[in-house]
């Protein structure tokens, strides 16, 4: 789930709004956008790309390892499960508030066919100075930078600040992982954290989560093994229960998803968990800097 | 969407073909008495979209009509979690030999449907899950597929069901299909009823409609039940905007969830009160000028923080929405921004030269201004 510059993306209501302004920011930034879909305008050229009718027409004139979806809820199983039809590898899904049954239409479809999903309700993913795929301000200077902290991230908002941060303390980024602020998500928070886990390029990794849902504490027992210093951030501490917070998953239920208990987890696991966003830098640098005197 | 038993048996029991107790709506004593007459010795229910109606009172048993208008007048007006109750179901009483609980719901984790039956209806099954955990079953379902008629027999296997087992397996596929095609996010039946003639009624019904799929429900989502709201969570809902009014005096103005809920948690670190919840990410973005409106019509709002990060969201069209309410509202309290990301450079350009305000360069230091000035 970390794009790459080589990687193929296909980007699926590529003729609207939103599609043409992320698709143009894609392109500048550096992602091999190799085509859009749009049933309707089959054959033409936007922004510079060749618009095919399906994603499966596109898969096979000009390849796609990734799709990533400007599509609207109604419209929204449908393609997916097209894309992973296509046998597209990567599938991030930006769309918010679709229908919970679709969204287990589509992680079923994505299981049959081997596909994996980022999201729904994900910003998408960066991998600074290479490509982004999503709605993520990879171009914004201030905010990415190459470098060699893994950052996963259930808010896209959020998710923004805490790279600002870090560059802001010359920490940059290898990857930004998107994992999305929906209930039922294609990968995990542990899955992400693996990924991060075995990618060479990252030395560092930060989990930002959020009150609701078992994800972080699934990402605690991961993190055990773990080598790499490891910081975290959970948005929600001052959350009323029993309100959904803004995203769909962000809801305390009883005593499930709480911050105690995610909190917990993760410092069990050996994880520094910040009590605010400023923090999380210094923490980083500090979980660096004890790394490299072990090693030497 | 949340809804009252009445609509739930209603619109989605009744029609899936599973059988319910005799019931009568009414909206007073009067009624209620009148509704005695016709159905004899009935429960008169509190009909309000929540749980622990029983625990606060709000069920009863009534022998006779009379018995029936003074346990209606007891209920009604009674208040339930947020909720007045306003409407009552005048129900047959029914001789119960044994309870269930059944439900169908998503499991999160396994992305999938997921029927649970337990034999310790009545129960809350979060209860039972930690009492009895030996009298859950459960199947997860292939949402390409129905439940099929052996897995469903398996997982009724071994539990004492009083010889109802085909009725029941027959209740569990109906469920089934009808939370798929209303939508529900959960469905259940609590307790299913063994009567002692034999047959198994739905005693009561619990069923959210995914607020996801309103769009395509739109029959039921007029029958729905409104979430309890404040009338300045109701202009925020109006405006298309999710508000949660809190007890604090730090007005929140932030794009994304997890952004807003950042702010609300760094307030409380130096030792504020958040006043608010507003989210105005994803498309809503645009709507920043009704949302400065919103929040500072909060009368408990002693101090503001205005907090942008950009990614989706334009910071400079956010802020040029703030700059036009501002000129209109002309806000009273102090106002502490922080802004960040996407068209950040027009949006602190906005800021300074228009509202004559610096934003400061790290969200806890506004936040931490606007603590000390709410104080």
């Amino acid at each position: 789930m970390i794009v790459r510059k080589k990687d193929r993306v296909v980007v699926l209501g590529i003729t609207g709004k939103q599609g043409t302004f992320w698709t143009e920011k894609m392109i500048a930034y550096g992602t091999n956008v190799v085509g859009g879909v749009n049933p309707k305008r089959a054959g033409e050229t936007h922004v510079g790309v060749p618009i095919f009718a399906t994603t499966g027409e596109a898969a096979q004139k000009v390849g796609a390892d990734v799709a990533v979806m400007f599509i609207p809820p109604p419209m929204a199983k449908d393609a997916a499960v097209s894309a992973a039809e296509a046998g597209v590898k990567l599938l991030v899904v930006l769309t918010e508030h679709i229908p919970a049954q679709d969204v287990m239409a589509i992680h079923a479809a994505a299981a049959k066919h081997g596909t994996r999903i980022v999201g729904p309700n994900t910003a998408g993913l960066v991998t600074p100075g290479e490509c982004f795929v999503g709605i993520m301000p990879a171009f914004v200077p201030s905010v990415f930078k190459p470098g060699r902290v893994g950052v996963i991230s259930r808010s896209g908002s959020l998710g923004t600040l805490v790279c600002l941060n870090l560059t802001r303390a010359g920490l940059g980024q290898s990857a930004f992982i998107g994992i999305g602020g929906d209930p039922m998500l294609g990968t995990t928070t542990r899955d992400a954290l693996e990924a991060l886990d075995k990618d060479a390029g990252t030395d560092a990794i930060v989990i930002v989560g959020e009150i609701g849902g078992g994800m972080e504490e699934a990402a605690a027992e991961y993190a055990r093994d773990v080598r790499k210093p490891m910081v975290a951030f959970i948005a929600g501490a001052a959350a009323p229960p029993g309100k959904k917070m803004g995203h769909a998953g962000a809801i305390v239920t009883g005593s499930a998803g709480s911050y105690s208990g995610k909190r917990k987890a993760l410092e069990a696991a050996g994880v520094t968990v910040a009590d605010t966003p400023a923090q999380i830098a210094p923490a980083v640098a500090a979980g660096l800097s004890k790394n490299s005197k072990d090693v030497a | 969407m949340n809804f009252e038993e009445h609509a739930a048996k209603a619109l989605i029991l009744a029609p899936a073909g599973i059988a319910v107790p005799r019931g009568m709506l009414c909206i007073s004593a009067k009624e209620a008495a009148v509704a005695a007459t016709q159905i004899g010795p009935c429960v008169v229910k509190a009909q309000v979209p929540t749980g622990k109606r029983g625990k606060a009172g709000g069920i009863k048993l009534a022998n006779t009509p009379a018995e029936a208008g003074q346990v209606a007048g007891q209920i009604l007006g009674m208040t339930i979690g947020d909720y007045t109750v306003e409407r009552l179901l005048i129900e047959e009483q029914a001789k119960i030999t044994r309870e269930f609980y059944v439900a169908v719901l998503h499991d999160t984790q396994a992305r999938k449907p997921l029927i649970l039956f337990s034999t310790e209806g009545g129960m809350d099954i979060e209860e039972v899950a930690a009492a009895k955990p030996d009298a859950i079953r459960r199947l997860l379902v292939d949402i390409d597929n129905v439940p099929r008629a052996r897995d469903i027999v398996a997982m009724l296997k071994g539990l004492d069901l009083g010889a109802a087992e085909q009725q029941i397996a027959e209740i569990i596929d109906r469920l089934y299909q009808a939370y798929r095609a209303r939508d529900a996010e959960l469905l259940e039946i609590n307790p299913l009823a063994l009567l002692a003639d034999g047959r198994v009624v739905a005693l009561d019904c619990k069923f959210v409609l995914d607020d996801g799929a309103l769009y395509r429900q739109p029959e039921l989502a007029k029958a729905g039940s409104p979430a309890a709201m404040t009338d300045l969570e109701r202009r925020g809902a109006e405006a298309g905007l999710k508000l949660i009014q809190l007890d604090g005096n730090v007005g929140v103005l932030a794009n994304g969830a997890g952004l807003t809920m950042t702010t609300m948690d760094v307030i409380r670190h130096f030792g504020g009160k958040p006043a608010n919840f507003l989210e105005i990410g994803g498309e809503a973005y645009t709507k920043s000028e009704i949302a400065l409106d919103l929040v500072l019509s909060n009368p408990g709002v002693k101090s503001l923080v205005i907090n942008f990060c950009g990614a989706f969201a334009r910071t400079d069209v956010m802020a040029d929405g703030v700059v036009k309410a501002w000129h209109k509202l002309r806000p009273k309290v102090p106002v502490f921004f922080s802004i960040h990301g996407t068209g950040e450079v027009e949006a602190v350009k906005l800021v300074r030269d228009q509202l004559g305000i610096e934003p400061y360069d790290f969200m806890e230091d506004a936040i931490q201004q606007a603590v000390k000035a709410a104080s």
